[in-house]
């Protein structure tokens, strides 16, 4: 095979053809960077209108359209795709593996994302708007009453869809075969097992949401009743079906990240992660109630209180998991000897924010107190302390972390952390007062409030454009390394780092672990 | 604890907002709920056990919480590299993994033994003393009072807030956005059970004080209740997404002594009477014309302009349905046109409505059909 080394092929055509894991990952990371971008701002819009009581900007109609496409942008643009380029840059590298094991299909999953998300832009443009009906898309606002433009929607879905399942083939695949010799699954690091895990949920639940959408589909379009009561169907059937894809979906969204905070911490306390079987039991665990739980986004619905009964417990259940990876992310830092580059400072945020959000969850998991904070502005604090203190705060983490060896060049670190306190304060000023409007009374999704909300909500929106403006010192720092950045050509960029990974030079060459390493 | 709630509140949060300059003069006229932080306990018992549930998971939070970053922040203080310490290489311990497993769990316990009956007594919705059925609408609400001999009274609920206000051109109100044309009215210390559907899209009728959230869903009706033991005007607002105007449809209820609400119901019977009376009238076309101007303005203006010259409806000036046959013009007027915007209005406004509204856009707007519709027409076009 030793004819066959050879680098990249030059121009347009490596990137449109390239069948490298690290060229398909660094493709992934830029594209949800950019639908990162898109999603914020649409949230700029939603903050700015809420600024103050009173309609200013947008009309209450293009105002659902933001809410909505905030949503999905983030949900299936941003968070998920960064992840999957996170796993397609480090997975052959920590398990030891030449490339991803599917390498063609992992070109195609790409590429397909793009041009989704294209029509899913596009019918911002269309006769009726975007859609306009929340990223939960419940019916039948999102059909018998949808704008024409939900065909589209349906289609991104689908290609959406399509490109997560080859994805987690893939990475199910690579996983399960290509492991350096000795890398049993117990030596796994745990960003390996967390994607694992997702790849399965990932594999369940994409067949349910696209079933979903088809049926959406069919009613809009073959005269099917599915969620029309008037012909025989019920709107409720499309909630059972949309949660149970989406409940899965928010463990698909933060299991990663839990993989990407118990290889930092670690790291930088310069101790090994405490309780590793049991990290990767609690995965599992979590993975496997993420099932069970779907209806307690539904305690209003009218459910039989033995239904009602059985998802509360249930729900409150994952507190245990949850619990122990918490426990064990502490007890790790506990007597290491602890730096706190800006890696670790993304880890500490996180490690904070999201068992505050935890915590909220546990408070939403009580039907008869969840009566009060469904649908309120308690819950869009709760997700976002999960989602964007979780996900993004833990995938800026494991930028950070691993840029270094990306490209061989080191970060400004003061710019680092600078990027971490700025996103730190304004995420908080964001989230933190939604809250308290919510235990107040004020419902998500309204263009307009009354004015007893007024002070948090403006506040809000000053921590929005804060948080908002981080983000451009992040892309500053990122593009500023990658042009400018202080050459590096250690292996080990950090000094309490370990694997596979690390043992490759710095940069990353273009083709790794050719012979494989053996793992003891 | 709701006192400790509101001195936190003041010694935090105060400071706070005056550093940034948000202490806004408008939102003082809306009285104490201004930056109100947490949950009300509310106007009912139940609200107040759900409340004092979210008390209790709060400070079991808080608590938990305070242990886990004391633990987190003490690390960081004291196990950093700077102060030369060296690393411990402990890890694995089945003793302390199982610990911090059981634990968490037995507190769960704890907590699902006052959520479990919380939820029970929210469940028991035998011996209510009246009924209302609430019905969601694109974007009202509707209340009917179901009678046993059959006397129902009903009527709609709209947002009562002038578009001026909204769109920044007068003052905001003190009610701003949470008031409305006719609040629901019920007695206090009175089991009210409501019946909770929706005509087209799903919503959710919520009152926070109250301690009621109900989905309203489409083809279903679900059940709740509440008892409100103090009088006052308990404001909420529609809590599930349902559309354009989805921040538009505030819920009053107006919860009065049982005497008055005696009387209410009376006089509503009473318009209700009159209501059926005028329905066997023959009117003239001044008398149409009057009346149909009224309820023209109240429900289509919004989408087909002042003059009828369209907007999101299409223009009546003109039209080929209101310059053409008559029945027509009511089945559109009557049942709406399935998949757009225009909604079936047959069962929003009497029949008396109807023929007056039907007559007037057949003879304004320059459109002088010359032909009146009579209530008794509308009754026979329902009737098919």
């Amino acid at each position: 095979m030793g004819d066959h080394h050879h680098g990249p092929a030059k121009g347009l055509s490596r990137w449109l053809f390239t069948t490298n894991h690290k060229d398909i990952g660094t493709m992934y990371l830029w594209f949800s960077f950019s639908m990162f971008i898109l999603g914020g701002a649409f949230a700029m819009i939603i903050r700015a209108e809420l600024f103050q009581p009173g309609m200013q900007l947008v009309e209450p109609a293009f105002f659902n359209q933001m809410t909505t496409l905030h949503g999905l942008v983030m949900v299936f643009g941003a968070i998920m795709p960064s992840f999957v380029g996170l796993a397609n840059w480090m997975i052959p590298m920590m398990i030891g593996a030449p490339d991803m094991a599917l390498p063609r299909m992992n070109n195609w999953s790409f590429w397909i994302l793009p041009p989704a998300f294209l029509i899913l832009a596009g019918t911002l443009f269309m006769e009726g708007g975007a859609p306009n009906f929340g990223w939960t898309f419940y019916a039948p606002l999102s059909t018998t009453y949808a704008p024409p433009s939900v065909t589209y929607f349906i289609f991104s879905i689908h290609v959406l869809g399509l490109s997560s399942i080859m994805g987690s083939i893939n990475i199910i695949a690579t996983v399960m075969n290509m492991r350096a010799p000795g890398m049993t699954y117990m030596k796994m690091p745990l960003f390996v097992w967390t994607w694992l895990i997702t790849a399965f949920l990932l594999v369940a639940v994409m067949p349910v949401l696209a079933g979903a959408v088809t049926m959406m589909l069919m009613d809009i379009h073959f005269g099917t009743s599915f969620f029309s009561a008037a012909g025989g169907g019920d709107p409720v059937l499309f909630q059972h079906i949309f949660w149970f894809f989406g409940h899965p979906e928010v463990y698909i969204i933060i299991l990663p990240a839990f993989g990407v905070v118990s290889q930092i911490i670690p790291t930088f306390a310069r101790k090994p992660l405490f309780g590793y079987d049991s990290m990767v039991y609690a995965t599992a665990a979590i993975a496997f109630l993420s099932f069970i739980v779907w209806a307690h986004h539904m305690y209003t619905v009218g459910m039989p209180v033995a239904g009602e009964l059985f998802f509360m417990y249930a729900t409150m259940l994952i507190a245990v998991p949850t619990g122990v990876k918490v426990f064990n992310w502490v007890t790790t830092m506990w007597r290491g000897a602890m730096t706190f580059e800006t890696p670790m400072l993304f880890c500490m945020g996180f490690l904070v924010l999201f068992t505050i959000g935890g915590f909220t969850g546990l408070m939403l998991s009580i039907a008869p107190a969840d009566f009060q904070y469904h649908d309120s502005y308690f819950v869009v604090a709760h997700f976002h302390y999960v989602m964007v203190a979780g996900a993004v705060f833990s995938m800026s983490a494991a930028v950070y972390y691993w840029l270094p060896k990306w490209c061989g060049r080191m970060y400004n670190e003061t710019m680092g952390k600078t990027h971490f306190w700025i996103s730190f304060i304004g995420f908080n000023i964001t989230f933190f007062p939604q809250h308290f409007v919510g235990l107040a009374g004020m419902p998500r999704r309204i263009p307009d409030y009354a004015l007893q909300f007024a002070d948090f909500n403006m506040m809000s929106s000053i921590g929005a454009f804060i948080y908002g403006a981080s983000q451009i010192l992040f892309l500053y720092n990122v593009i500023a390394t990658i042009v400018a950045g202080k050459p590096t050509s250690e292996a080990k960029t950090w000094e309490g780092a370990e694997g596979l990974e690390w043992t490759v030079a710095t940069p990353a060459p273009y083709h790794t672990f050719e012979t494989p390493p053996q793992v003891r | 604890m709701l006192l400790k709630a509101n001195r936190l509140r003041e010694l935090a949060l105060g400071p706070v907002l005056m550093l940034l300059g948000l202490a806004s003069a408008g939102a003082a006229a809306a009285g104490d709920k201004v930056n109100q932080v947490n949950m009300a306990p509310g106007a009912t018992e139940i609200g107040q056990s759900i409340y004092d549930l979210h008390m209790l998971i709060f400070w079991i939070c808080v608590i938990i919480g305070a242990l886990v970053f004391g633990v987190m922040f003490y690390s960081i203080y004291y196990h950093r590299k700077s102060r030369g310490v060296t690393p411990s290489t402990f890890h694995e311990s089945t003793k302390v993994e199982i610990a911090w497993t059981v634990v968490p769990f037995l507190i769960l316990i704890g907590m699902a033994v006052p959520a479990t009956s919380t939820l029970l007594e929210i469940y028991d919705f035998d011996d209510a003393e009246m009924d209302v059925l609430i019905t969601g609408y694109q974007w009202k609400w509707k209340y009917e009072y179901l009678d046993e001999n059959g006397e129902n009274v009903s009527f709609f609920s709209n947002l009562r807030t002038p578009q001026g206000e909204i769109y920044n051109t007068a003052d905001k109100g003190e009610h701003y956005l949470l008031e409305v044309d006719e609040p629901l009215v019920i007695p206090v210390d009175t089991k009210v059970r409501f019946l909770v559907t929706a005509n087209d899209v799903i919503h959710s009728w919520w009152v926070p004080e109250l301690a009621v959230k109900k989905d309203a869903i489409p083809g279903f009706i679900n059940e709740t209740w509440t008892r409100a033991s103090t009088e006052g005007i308990y404001r909420g607002q529609c809590a599930e997404l349902c559309g354009k105007d989805h921040g538009f449809m505030p819920v009053v209820v107006n919860v009065v002594s049982k005497d008055e609400y005696a009387g209410w119901l009376e006089t509503k019977k009473a318009e209700a009477a009159e209501i059926r009376d005028l329905m066997a009238q023959t009117f003239t076309l001044d008398e149409l014309m009057t009346r149909g101007k009224a309820v023209y303005e109240r429900n289509c203006l919004a989408c087909h302009g002042a003059n009828g010259e369209g907007g999101v409806g299409t223009a009546i000036a003109g039209s080929a349905v209101a310059m053409g046959d008559v029945s027509g013009h009511l089945e559109i007027g009557i049942n709406g046109v399935p998949g757009s915007a225009m909604q079936a209005f047959g069962g929003q406004i009497n029949d008396v409505e109807m023929a007056a509204v039907i007559t007037y856009q057949r003879n304004a707007f320059g459109n002088n059909m010359g032909d009146m519709v009579q209530p008794i027409d509308v009754y026979n076009h329902k009737k098919g």
